[in-house]
């Protein structure tokens, strides 16, 4: 089937077996591989990113649903002149990743909901129990979260991802 | 782990999917949201043919109020009932209570209620609060409409009355009254588990005394269960006997005792009932007449019954004290 992923605003005209599952298309036909494949489950979250501004996990959707779609990837995340992300920030300032594998999909899952973390501040607790970590033990994933959401003012955070979508 | 190769269709009316779906010489599936079904098809234990995404089909994403009763369109994901003012009165906070212990919040965005319904998975919160209120599943088929009972819905683990030709349109549940109180409580292992035991219910209390109780237990059998012997029990109990002990655990006394299990609940050696009261009888009910608990790894069939008996008595509690604060200023006790 032919369709067309909007990823990080670029176009990606596609020619896709609808058997293909979104972080398939990633990966394979879009050539981003920062989007993890863990389980293939629903369960490890490593494979989060945005459709449409919401987290999903991209092994349980297939490619030809986000047919139109806007998705956003890790690659997404850093500004255009490769200005890290605050979440990225974040994350490097608190130890928040060991061997990475994990990281896109706690960044994804967290920048999609940073701007409601400063009204619920427990939010963070749910969102660091949808993915697993190996390495870290989480603690420093939800510092780290909670350092962008506070450092990041819902406006800044907008700013390095607008002229990428 | 990959799926098969399938057809796909994306049909935007509910006639196109009833056509797509009347295909049954082949194995046709309704595409929700994906949360079950893309992960059957990953390992192959599903390989349809045929996939009907309704995703597009417009009017299904809704939320309708009519006659006492809310209808819950099939594209209306687990999410929505994140907000107990998604459907108004008790039945509200019963869903919001309900449905934090479903996945993690990137499944919910997704998933559905009725696909959940359709997936019929013996420990899902959504098919125990069916069977519970009595909700009344409405499927479509070239045929026509037909409507089925949640009764005589499951028939089984991830069995159903429904035809393979049938889409499910909506589910219908009955709003409860102001002065019905709610409760969900649920034992895992992880947040990533389904439930070991979860249980719902609703108690109406009229002058002090319950006059209705709808208890559903979920991942207590083969499929979800609505614990009638445990309902029985409630009936004309008096609610302020729950308030004499508050911080007390029901149904622990009598031939339950606390087992050592690595699984267990602290609460599980804490504090207890008395064994007469109506809150110890009814999860001792629950769990010795209703539930039919499966073996299964980690929590075999005995430690389940007392994880049912101790949650019932703890959903009870909670379903009290929702009414409490709920509904006394205008029910009035004494
Ligand atoms: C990590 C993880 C944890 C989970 N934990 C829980 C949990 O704790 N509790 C729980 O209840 N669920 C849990 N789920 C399952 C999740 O809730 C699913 O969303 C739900 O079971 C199915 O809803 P869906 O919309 O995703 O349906 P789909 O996956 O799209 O469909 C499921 C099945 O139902 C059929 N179907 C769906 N809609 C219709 C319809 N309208 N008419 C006819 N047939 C239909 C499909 O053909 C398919 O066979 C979990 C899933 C994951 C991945
Ligand atoms: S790979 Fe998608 S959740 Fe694990
Ligand atoms: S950093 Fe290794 S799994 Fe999280």
């Amino acid at each position: 089937m032919n369709i067309t992923l909007t990823v990080n605003g670029d176009d990606y005209p596609l020619d896709v077996e609808p058997r293909r599952v979104l972080a398939d298309a990633l990966r394979e036909d879009c050539g981003l591989t920062g989007t993890h494949l863990g389980c293939e489950h629903g369960v490890c979250g490593a494979c989060t990113v945005l459709v449409d501004g919401e987290a999903v996990r991209a092994c349980l959707m297939l490619a030809v649903q986000c047919d139109g779609a806007a998705v956003r990837t890790v690659e997404g995340l850093a500004g255009p002149d490769g200005e890290p992300h605050p979440l990225q920030r974040a994350f490097s300032a608190e130890h928040a990743l060991q061997c990475g594998f994990c990281t896109p999909g706690f960044l994804m899952i967290a920048a999609g909901a940073l701007e409601s973390i400063g009204d619920d501040p427990e939010l963070v607790d749910r969102l660091v129990e949808s993915n697993i970590c190996r390495c870290t033990g989480y603690e420093p994933i939800r510092r780290a979260i909670m350092r962008a959401a506070t450092d990041c003012p819902p406006a800044s955070d907008r700013s390095p991802t607008s002229e990428g979508s | 782990m990959k799926p098969a190769a399938f057809d796909y269709v994306a049909p935007h009316t509910v006639r196109e999917a009833v056509d797509a779906l009347g295909d049954t010489w082949r194995d046709v599936r309704v595409l929700a949201g994906g949360q079950s079904l893309i992960l059957e098809m990953h390992m192959r234990r599903i390989c349809p043919d045929l996939v009907v995404d309704i995703n597009h089909v417009a009017g299904l994403d809704r939320i309708g109020l009519d006659d006492g009763t809310v209808r819950v369109g099939a594209l209306v994901r687990h999410q929505v009932f994140e907000s107990p003012q998604a459907v108004p009165g008790p039945l509200g906070r019963l869903c919001a209570n309900a449905v934090v212990n479903i996945a993690h919040p990137p499944i919910r965005t997704r998933g559905t209620l009725v696909g959940s319904i359709a997936w019929a998975h013996p420990a899902s919160e959504w098919c125990a609060i069916a069977v519970a209120l009595d909700a009344v599943i409405e499927v479509r088929s070239s045929g026509g409409v037909r409507e089925i009972a949640a009764r005589d819905f499951f028939l089984g683990p991830l069995q159903t009355a429904r035809a393979p030709d049938e889409i499910i349109t909506s589910v219908r549940f009955p709003l409860l009254g102001g002065s019905t109180g709610v409760g969900f409580v649920e034992h895992r292992r992880t947040h990533f588990c389904f439930a070991q035991v979860a249980v719902a219910a609703a108690v109406t209390v009229h002058d002090g005394l319950i006059v209705d109780a709808r208890i559903g237990l979920a991942n207590c059998a083969d499929r979800p269960v609505r614990a009638r012997a445990a309902e029985r029990v409630l009936i004309g109990a008096d609610v302020s006997a729950a308030n004499d002990h508050p911080f007390a655990d029901a149904a622990l006394a009598g031939d339950h005792q606390p087992v050592d299990h690595p699984f267990g609940d602290a609460d599980l050696a804490g504090n207890r009932l008395p064994a007469d009261h109506p809150f110890a009888r009814a999860g001792r009910a629950a769990a010795d007449e209703d539930a039919a608990p499966v073996d299964e790894p980690y929590a075999d069939p005995e430690y389940r019954r007392q994880v049912i008996a101790v949650l019932v008595g703890r959903t009870l509690r909670q379903a009290v004290a929702d009414w409490r604060s709920h509904a006394e200023p205008e029910g009035g006790l004494r």
